[in-house]
């Protein structure tokens, strides 16, 4: 099981903070897929992914417990 | 007063507090940005906006920018505080102090800070207009999200 947190307008899309997925282990960009599959209007094309707190790519793997996070563009200061 | 050099809060910052973490007697030179809320944007009246963290990344790459300015400009020492929930136009947002002992390296250092604050650290911003929400996109503002 993975913990997916949403951030600004995915969350407000999805209106939820976070999402859970069973998986023991996938790829960053199976959960971006797991997404679309339950949310097919969220788009998801300028959105960064985090894997415990630090930034991934779509080929980077997710394990069983990690934490990803989806990152819209940032606009704080 | 909380003594982290890299903090997110949800209360008013008290500028003078983020000034106090920098300083030391070898410092000759304190550089301060501020971040305020600001009415117009491209003509557009904001009414008033709220930043959104994910606080324990945010605090992790601040404390890397942190360690990026040590390396550009050894000697400094930086302090960071941004604010989230709702805020009021002209209310505090950021507030960046770079401590030196030389003016320069505090200039170019604060500079650097926000800049980088603005491509790495995952705090979002919404402006609630008169006439509907929106996420903003991205620091250029040219890339938003409006709410449906």
């Amino acid at each position: 099981m993975i913990k997916i947190l949403l951030f600004a307008y995915l969350q407000e899309e999805i209106g939820k903070d976070s999402l859970s997925m069973e998986t023991d282990g996938c790829s960053v960009q199976q959960v971006k897929n797991y997404i679309h599959t339950h949310y097919p209007t969220i788009n998801l094309d300028q959105v960064m992914a985090a894997v415990n707190e630090e930034f991934s790519f779509d080929e980077d793997v997710v394990k069983d417990g990690d934490v990803i996070a989806f990152l819209p563009p940032v606009s704080g200061g | 007063m909380n003594t982290e050099l890299f903090s997110i809060v949800d209360v008013p910052i008290i500028t003078d507090d983020v000034i106090q973490k920098v300083k030391s007697v070898n410092v000759g030179a304190i550089t301060v940005f501020i971040g305020t809320v600001r009415e117009l944007t491209n003509g557009k009246k904001t009414l008033s906006l709220e930043y959104q963290a994910y606080e324990s990344m945010a605090v992790k790459k601040l404390a890397k920018i942190g360690e990026e300015i040590i390396e550009k400009w050894p000697n400094t020492k930086v302090a960071i505080t941004h604010r989230v929930g709702k805020l009021n136009i002209s209310d505090v947002a950021v507030v960046i102090a770079v401590s030196s002992p030389h003016r320069e390296a505090a200039y170019e250092a604060n500079a650097f800070a926000i800049e980088r604050i603005k491509q790495i650290v995952p705090i979002w911003k919404k402006e609630y207009w008169e006439d509907g929400t929106k996420w903003i996109g991205d620091q250029l503002e040219k890339q938003s999200f409006e709410s449906k």
